[in-house]
């Protein structure tokens, strides 16, 4: 039985960083996940999903992340995304030093 | 022997290479990822992580501060150090890791091997050369495993990871039980030699070690585990990477016959060894010898136990005895109550760097429950050791507490975790800090996923975090333990939700307090004595009550 399909947005992790990367309607790689694609149909997903593979050289390891409507644009819908979305949940070393990034 | 110097910087030059290869879109990312990961380069959540071996948990504080500078210059400052010896900095950049990896080999140190289907670092007894009782320092022995195994080119596509520890000691600090072979230097009729055990292993599949062979003379190790690793490297199953480990070749064979295998190999290969190798443990033998351990009085450190409280109740828990009179061992906790585990800073880095040299012969160990050593403290020098490490923020008194909780990264960090644990640890040990000392040493493992990095499975509490339907749950195993009688934990019941989590320990922990015969009564020996139910009762006690 295929898999049923869940509305998400496309998401990677920056080739040069690493750090964690939406792709916009335009085709543009941001750290917002607010500004992604909301992408409710998998033959729009199939081919979003080809075209963030052909960019490589900028995104490592493109998905369809799961994703729902929210106030400012599409949300991470289940909690991976919404840490990988916001980040460690317990910084508390991490403030000691500086965020080279 | 291997000039690692040399090597090590050839290999951090060719990883620069094709990191611009990969960055200029010559290399695709396919092609890419194993020569990262052979470099110890990993993909995580957030970001890179770069996981950097401390073969058998030693340093020297020019290692150290090699470490403190890479975290400040190329990651957010600090570092977390495992439950394998190891460090991984959490925010690398790609282009950055080159540089990392040369300052890595400027001391001596590398990424090489700790991720990939090879032998990974081996580890050993974090006291080793000064634990009392001792047999022998396990370290070069290690070491000689470490320069056999590194590069060797028959063993760098095994089915599946393999990982290597070495005790000397009859309190097995370094788990060996837990391990693919473990080996543990005994000596019997006045001669040396190893009780090797195999198919060890925590992950989905729990196993305690088994004795492989009951004692080998000392001048067989290498060919024996040149045979071990022949047999395991043929037989290991390549399809299906869940039944890739040599416990499940073991548990599938069988002991009997996977043993007669290794002999086979062990008595062809046997010969081929002439003696190099052990020319060369006899060098790492001067190489590892113990440091000129000084006389002089001990009055003071027992002055300062009269006069200062907070030292005394750090030197009761966090000392261990050792080896010679008039020292001890010292562990640096870095579990301060709501802090990450294992994670230090590059100020609190050089910081033990500094003590270390001033007060512990220039010798630093990190152990396997994320916490640093200095092995050799004399007692006199206990004192202004607590000051330094208490300005440095690093003088938390809860070695072996309850608050001296195991914790892997989880989904904070890890790409394959599937619930967080840090927040898990930080909250218990809250919760717990107010009775950490009138329970003693109660010992708490969490892990985020089945891979149990957090060795949940040798807690006397353990915490395993799961996604049950879309949200995170927690399992708790009881009646675990690491060491010379390993014993894998039990699971309790059904998982808690992360709400119910630190409650649940919490009522755990007060249940062991009212049915402990004495404070002299170990949790392991109190839940033999009752059995789990009337700890069990109290875990789903609130539970119980909402039905």
């Amino acid at each position: 039985m295929a898999k049923a399909f869940h509305p998400g947005f496309v998401s990677a992790n920056d080739l040069a960083t690493g750090r964690v990367i939406y792709r916009t309607a335009e085709g543009r790689w941001v750290q917002a996940p607010e500004q992604a694609e909301f992408i409710t149909d998998a033959g729009a997903a199939a081919a979003r999903l080809s075209a963030a593979e052909a960019e490589g050289h900028i995104a490592v390891g493109p998905y369809l992340a799961p994703a729902r409507p929210g106030l400012r644009g599409p949300e991470p819908a289940h909690f991976r995304e919404t840490f990988r979305a916001s980040g460690p949940s317990a910084p508390a070393r991490v403030s000691w030093g500086a965020d080279h990034a | 022997m291997l000039d690692d110097a040399a090597y090590l910087s050839r290999r951090a030059e060719e990883f620069r290479a094709q990191v611009a290869r990969r960055l200029d879109g010559s290399l695709t990312e396919e092609e890419f990822r194993p020569l990262r990961l052979m470099n110890g380069l990993y993909l995580q959540l957030h970001a890179y992580m770069l996981r950097v071996a401390l073969p058998y948990g030693t340093l020297t504080p020019a290692r150290l501060r090699a470490l403190a500078d890479i975290a400040e210059r190329w990651d957010k400052g600090y570092g977390h150090f495992t439950t394998r010896q190891n460090i991984q900095f959490n925010w690398p950049r790609l282009i950055d890791v080159p540089d990392m990896l040369d300052r890595l080999a400027e001391v001596g140190l590398h990424a090489i091997q700790t991720s990939g289907n090879t032998i990974r670092n081996v580890t050993a007894d974090p006291f080793a050369g000064a634990g009392a009782g001792e047999v022998a320092d396990p370290r070069p022995v290690a070491e000689l495993i470490r320069l056999w195994s590194t590069d060797h080119p028959e063993f760098q596509f095994l089915p599946r990871k393999f990982k290597i520890a070495v005790t000397g000691n009859a309190e097995d600090r370094a788990i060996t039980a837990a391990n693919d072979l473990g080996i543990r230097i005994t000596e019997r009729d006045g001669r040396r030699g190893y009780t090797v055990l195999a198919g060890g292993g925590l992950g989905r599949t729990p196993v305690v070690g088994q004795v492989l062979a009951d004692f080998l003379p000392e001048a067989d190790l290498l060919p024996y585990l040149e045979a071990v690793l022949g047999a395991y490297n043929l037989a290991g199953r390549r399809d299906n990477k869940y039944k890739a480990r040599i416990k499940i070749t073991l548990a599938e064979q069988g002991v009997e016959a996977f043993r007669a295998e290794v002999e086979r190999r062990f008595a062809a290969l046997r010969p081929a060894f002439r003696g190099a190798d052990r020319a060369v443990l006899a060098e790492l033998r001067v190489r590892f010898a113990s440091p000129a351990l000084r006389n002089a009085p001990t009055d003071s450190y027992d002055a300062a136990r009269k006069a200062d409280p907070v030292f005394r109740a750090w030197a009761d828990t966090n000392l261990r005895a050792h080896r010679a009179p008039g020292h001890s061992i010292a562990i640096i906790s870095l579990k301060p109550v709501g802090g990450v585990p294992g994670d230090a800073t590059s100020a609190q880095m050089r910081a033990v760097a500094n003590l270390a040299e001033r007060y512990g012969y220039g010798d630093i160990r990190a152990g396997l429950d994320q916490n640093l050593i200095l092995p050799h403290v004399h007692l006199s020098d206990l004192p202004a050791l607590h000051a330094g490490l208490r300005a440095a923020g690093l003088a938390t008194a809860n070695a072996g507490l309850v608050t001296d909780i195991v914790s892997c990264p989880g989904m904070d960090y890890c790409s394959l975790a599937t619930a967080r644990a840090i927040p898990v640890a930080q909250e218990i040990a809250r919760a717990l800090d107010g009775i950490a000392r009138e329970a003693g040493a109660l010992s708490i493992r969490i892990s985020g996923c089945i891979n149990a990095c957090g060795h949940h499975h040798l807690g006397d509490i353990g915490i395993l975090g799961l996604e049950k339907g879309g949200v995170e749950s927690y399992q708790v195993t009881l009646g675990g333990r690491p060491g010379t009688d390993m014993a894998i934990g039990t699971r309790a019941g059904p998982g808690f939700a992360a709400d119910e989590i630190v409650p649940a320990i919490a009522r755990l922990a007060g249940a062991y307090l009212a049915l402990r015969r004495d404070p002299g009564e170990a949790f392991s020996a109190t839940i033999a004595r009752t059995g789990p139910a009337p700890f069990i009762d109290a875990l789903y006690q609130e539970t119980a009550h909402a039905l």
